[in-house]
């Protein structure tokens, strides 16, 4: 094992000057789980499986996720769902609201998995972790015989199916993702670090510009309008030229793809600088009283991740809006900054200074759709400047009872003690109108098994 | 030998230097015994001392590969897995002759007893009402987890 390692080591050496790296000690892996959404409904309903299924956003708004046969019809990302009710009847779509209990806890036990393979792990999303296989070589054959073993494992312990992708660079890595999961003969696992450099070229020069990371819709038009229209050709092109004309982000997107690492691995995510919590509402909302409920939720939840991060802030903003679709309704939309008289992660201070902006904006007589608060000027609360004047939301009772209420709602479940305000009936809350059940995460939900037949 | 110097209230040249007690600044840190030492003894089993049982650590192996799922029906009956029950299965296992298995049969859950034997495939019920299922050369059959045990609650 050991000797086979080291071949594979000099193996990369020699890819890597191919692909004409100036560091060769950076390898990556990218793991992505297929049709993420589609394939956790997939794992505990079997009846799912071949079918065309469709997962809709919040509010059962548009489609978030789609099985291989839904991709087939033509059904894009982010399709409103009014737009394809009548095709999903025509080909028998299954629909479902989209159930982030039971993403998280699958996401949760696939990023476990990966945690096994390598000590450096970055999250990126629910579905998407980057994963840095320095000094991994020599545990290995080679990198792709680590992919699949990735592979079968994530498959076999909790049922989804995933690609690997292994790069130089964290956009190769993405890269080399992509074309695991678009093309079949690679068996999910593709390694751009030995791959020839022949077969690379080949590769790239059939890849759009698009698909590289980093490089959004605009800036690809703008690239192809300028005869760049292949991930091989952003390769090429020449370093100062790319700064010249897209600026330095392209410059190292052009540095990542020809193997020069220049993004690392972010394991620890840095404490936000914003928090915002908004939603659009089931139905339309037109009272004040029902506004306020629900702006009292939206600060519940985001005076929960200030806590969390362990930050205070200075200012909260409150915005509401119609419903921009509704062309017959009359339009309006406001938002308003409330400054805080001393930082504070108070829920209760936080609350009341979000409903006094409230009353401000609301307008009576129109239809409301959304609403929402963002939080700002957010520092650490362990730095906090005192003050001569009475302090609110702060100190050793304030602290104990947020401390009390976030400890009740993580032990006895969300909302379980709340601010009166929030209201009990909640008619504004999210449409999901065929979620699946808590699966993993509910006694109440978890799967039948039959032992009468 | 103590020198017990007579208290003067009047004058304080009388008293001698004393040099005053050092309070500690550092914190010392010690572990916090888990019961209340009645002025006697402490327990001697105070070094022994660990956490409780937790039905976790004996049900579940692999955390990250396990699922529960709940019973229907009394096929299993004598396997002791009875209606109601909650069973915990691990997917991490490799099914194996004589496993209790949770199979996907019509697009449907059922746990059964897997017999693999020179080269037949059966699933089993622990109940003499309900025949085998046998599978010919061309079918498959698709075992979702291994049962690792199972949980009952009585009404009380």
């Amino acid at each position: 094992m050991g000797r086979c390692g080291r071949g594979s080591i000099t193996l990369r050496c020699v890819a890597m000057a191919g692909i004409g790296a100036t560091a060769c000690n950076q390898i990556f892996a990218l793991v992505d789980v297929n049709n993420f959404y589609v394939s956790c409904e997939r794992v505990f309903n079997p009846a799912l499986e071949n079918k065309p299924v469709v997962v809709l956003s919040n509010n059962d708004g548009c489609a978030v996720a789609r099985s291989n046969q839904v991709k087939a019809l033509g059904i894009k990302m982010g399709t409103p769902w009014f737009k394809f009710k009548d095709l999903a009847k025509e080909h028998n779509i299954i629909v479902l609201s989209s159930n982030y209990t039971l993403y998280g806890d699958m996401s949760d036990r696939v990023m476990t998995i990966l945690r096994g393979y390598s000590p450096n792990v970055e999250i990126y999303s629910i579905d998407e972790s980057f994963l840095s296989l320095n000094g991994m070589s020599s545990l290995w054959p080679a990198a792709v015989d680590m992919g699949q073993s990735i592979r079968y494992r994530v498959r076999k312990w909790t049922g989804l199916p995933v690609c690997v992708g292994i790069g130089p660079s964290k956009t190769l890595a993405k890269l080399a993702n992509h074309l695991a999961k678009t093309r079949p003969e690679m068996e999910g696992v593709c390694d751009l670090v030995s791959m020839p450099q022949a077969e690379l070229d080949a590769y790239l020069s059939t890849t759009e510009v698009g698909e590289v990371w980093g490089v959004g819709r605009r800036i690809g038009a703008h690239l192809d309008a300028a005869g760049i229209k292949t991930a091989k050709a952003l390769r090429d092109a020449p370093p100062s030229w790319l700064r010249a004309k897209f600026g330095v982000v392209m410059e190292r997107t052009g540095n990542e793809l020809r193997g020069a690492s220049c993004l690392a691995l972010e394991e620890i995510t840095a404490p936000r600088k914003q928090i915002v919590s908004s939603r659009s509402f089931g139905q339309l909302v037109h009272t004040l009283a029902v506004l306020s409920e629900s702006v009292t939720s939206y600060m519940t939840s985001a005076a929960e991740k200030l806590r969390r991060q362990r930050s205070v802030c200075e200012a909260v903003q409150v915005f509401i809006a119609t419903n921009p679709f509704r062309e017959q309704d009359a339009q309006y939309s406001n938002s308003i900054t409330v400054p805080l008289p001393n930082p504070s992660c108070d829920t209760r201070l936080l609350v009341r200074a979000a409903l006094f902006g409230l009353k401000k904006i609301y307008r009576p007589g129109l239809a409301y759709k959304k609403a929402g608060v963002m939080l700002t000027g957010i520092g650490d609360a362990g730095v906090i400047q005192r003050s001569l004047l009475v302090q609110h939301g702060v100190g050793e009772k304030s602290e104990k009872l947020m401390e009390a209420m976030d400890a009740l709602n993580r032990r006895f479940g969300r909302n379980t003690v709340a601010i009166a305000s929030a209201g009990t009936n909640r008619a504004w809350r999210m449409r999901r109108e065929c979620m699946s059940p808590c699966y993993t995460t509910s006694w109440n939900d978890v799967p039948i098994v039959h032992a009468d037949h | 030998m103590t020198i017990i110097i007579p208290f003067d209230p009047s004058s304080s040249s009388t008293l001698p230097y004393l040099q005053p007690a050092v309070i500690d600044p550092l914190v010392c840190v010690l572990p916090l015994l888990l019961h209340r030492v009645p002025a006697g003894f402490p327990s001697p089993a105070d070094e022994y001392v660990e956490k409780g049982l937790d039905l976790n650590t004996y049900l579940v192996r692999n955390k990250t590969a396990t699922f529960f799922f709940r019973v229907i029906g009394d096929s299993m009956t004598g396997a002791n897995i009875h209606d109601g029950d909650m069973l915990v299965v691990d997917r991490s296992i490799e099914p194996k002759h004589r496993h209790i298995v949770l199979a996907v049969i019509n697009n449907e859950y059922t746990v059964k007893r897997l017999y693999h034997q020179d080269g037949v495939i059966e699933l089993h019920a622990e109940n003499a009402a309900y025949p085998p299922i046998r599978f010919g050369e061309h079918d498959e059959l698709q075992v979702w987890g291994v049962v690792v045990g199972a949980v009952s609650r009585f009404a009380v």
